[in-house]
């Protein structure tokens, strides 16, 4: 490359600085990132204004090596707006046209300062799509990687929120599930359960899952996975508060329920009184009799 | 040979189980159990599990066909104090012990075999009374 | 993905299989496994060195602490060059066995695996691989 299209875009960038940032922003706004209230247009502008400064920088700093040293300062800015999007919900597509909408406008700009010379057109084009698809990958990277740690950082939440196990009486707990289950949440439920079951001596476990909304194929499998690992420890369960829908679907899950199941918390528990040998009994006579 | 001792209490045969199993330990253990059931006539066999930290499926199979022995020489096999997470894995590997008796820990194990021992003394046994 | 540490380790008697099993469990540890998890795959490696060793007539396991992004895994390898596995489908159902075990050695071990890998050729041996995400 004889041609210096860093120059020539950094020239291009300089001299007709006012009308990309606000051809750029105009084509932001028609992005759903506006609409959507997520962002005001202050902001938006401030933050395409120093991107477009910074990469001017970088750009005088000479190289095309979106990677190297001399972008570093763009690099962090893009990393930290892309961070803050993932935060805010913004989809992928409104992050990654931030950047990529520059392009069309720089091409724009390149016209207009370099239309009759092919040579510097060419070399400001190659140059300005090279530097800006690099840039619009390392957002893109930056924010699946939030995104990540936020998606990450909320399972972790619910998984703790989740599900406490009760003591109900001497050697009886109850489990009272609220909410979906899916695999990962079993799983914390099963080993707190478990590891009550241990902790409490318990000879018998009883999960409600009255609060639970669905249970399909899978969520079946996981409770009866839940009693068996019970009872391989010594301990059994009862199952209460299983809604007519969700008996249903485990009947026709064909899953032969070798547990038993009551209609309530409270028939579960009669159940659980009266297998650890226990029993409840009415008081003789009523308080207000005595008096 | 290395093997895992067996101790007897009354007529039940106690077994705890403290070391990282090796294969041959674990038949060896089978051929213990079966040759003291014979020899001492007892009545349960209670196998506590509390310091493994795996059954993989040889381990499980070996709990399985204890039992499965001790039954035809008309003993009640009880495995206890399994941990949450071997417990967890076992599920998950699809093995579930299928005839085999759990307790949470030895007292629970016990009182289960004493339970089913006095009840079938209880109703008249034609084979001669527990020893203790 | 990135290899941050390996090691290998030879399946070739009972006393092997112990040690495949506190080794996994050492650098199951060592990435920070759960309870639970570290269980899982020290039981799935414990069925999958007893493959190597019974069916495949010895062999051993590569241990590998790998990277992807953030997360940490192991992943282990047995590989042996025993008489292979002609029917992997079939190997891999429940309670099949071709040497009088319970048959829940494959399948077993993939459920407990999140990420479960067998080539096998007739004749030259078979490789199975598995990893455990944290």
């Amino acid at each position: 490359m004889t041609m210096d299209g860093a120059g020539v875009l950094e020239r291009t960038l300089a001299e007709d600085e006012v009308t990309i940032l606000d051809a750029w922003i105009a084509s932001l706004r028609d992005g759903t990132s506006l609409r959507s209230g997520r962002i005001r247009e202050a902001e938006l502008r401030t933050q395409a204004k120093t991107v477009l400064g910074l990469l001017r920088e970088a750009l005088a700093g000479g190289g095309l090596d979106a990677d190297a040293e001399g972008f570093a300062s763009i690099r962090e800015t893009l990393a930290d707006i892309s961070r803050s999007r993932a935060i805010q919900g913004f989809t992928p597509t409104d992050t990654a046209n931030f950047v990529f909408s520059l392009k069309e406008r720089v091409f724009e700009a390149l016209v207009k300062t370099h239309g009759t010379d092919a040579q510097g057109l060419a070399a400001g084009t190659w140059a300005a799509s090279k530097v800006l698809d690099r840039l619009g990958l390392q957002t893109m990277e930056v924010f699946l990687a939030s995104r990540e740690e936020v998606i990450g950082r909320q399972g972790q939440e619910i998984a703790e929120l989740s599900t406490p196990v009760v003591r109900l009486w001497d050697g009886i707990l109850a489990l009272p599930l609220i909410g979906t289950l899916d695999s990962a949440r079993t799983g914390v439920v099963m080993e707190n359960l478990l590891q009550a079951i241990v902790d409490e001596e318990a000879e018998i476990a009883i999960i409600d899952i009255t609060g639970v909304p669905t249970v399909d194929t899978l969520v079946a499998q996981h409770l009866l996975k839940t009693v068996a690992a019970a009872r391989l420890m010594g301990a059994d369960c009862i199952v209460s508060g299983i809604r007519p829908q969700i008996a249903q679907t485990m009947v026709h899950l064909g899953v032969e329920l070798n547990v038993v199941s009551k209609a309530t918390l409270a028939d579960a528990f009669a159940v659980a009184l009266r297998r650890t040998g226990r029993k409840v009994v009415r008081q003789q006579a009523p308080a207000e009799e005595r008096r | 040979m290395e093997r895992i001792p067996i101790l007897k209490l009354g007529g039940v045969l106690i077994v705890t189980i403290q070391v990282d199993m090796h294969d041959h330990l674990a038949l060896a253990l089978e051929e213990d159990l079966t040759a003291m059931i014979v020899r001492t006539g007892a009545r349960g066999v209670l196998i506590e599990i509390s310091a493994l930290e795996i059954v993989d499926s040889f381990i499980g199979r070996m709990l399985v066909s204890i039992a499965a022995i001790a039954r035809v020489l008309d003993a009640e096999t009880v495995v206890a104090g399994m941990r949450p997470a071997v417990a967890i894995t076992l599920v998950e590997l699809g093995l579930e012990l299928t005839g085999i008796r759990t307790a949470l820990n030895v007292e629970r194990g016990m009182a289960l075999i004493q339970a089913r021992l006095s009840e079938e003394d209880g109703h008249g046994s034609d084979r001669d009374g527990l020893e203790s | 993905m990135t290899v941050s540490k390996a090691e290998t380790l030879p399946i070739r008697s009972g006393g092997d299989v112990v040690r495949v099993r506190q080794r996994v469990r050492a650098l199951a540890v060592e990435i920070g496994l759960g309870l639970v998890d570290q269980t899982k795959i020290v039981t799935a490696a414990s069925e999958l060195a007893r493959n190597t060793l019974d069916y495949g007539g010895g062999g051993d396991v590569r241990a590998e602490i790998v990277q992807n992004g953030a997360r940490k895994g192991l992943r282990l390898t047995f590989e042996d060059t025993g008489p292979g596995i002609a029917d992997i489908e079939q190997a891999m159902t429940d309670h099949y066995t071709s040497g009088g075990g319970l048959g829940l050695g494959l399948g077993g071990a993939k459920r407990l695996s999140n990420e479960f890998h067998i080539a096998s050729t007739p004749g030259m041996g078979t490789r199975v691989t598995i990893a455990r995400w944290k």
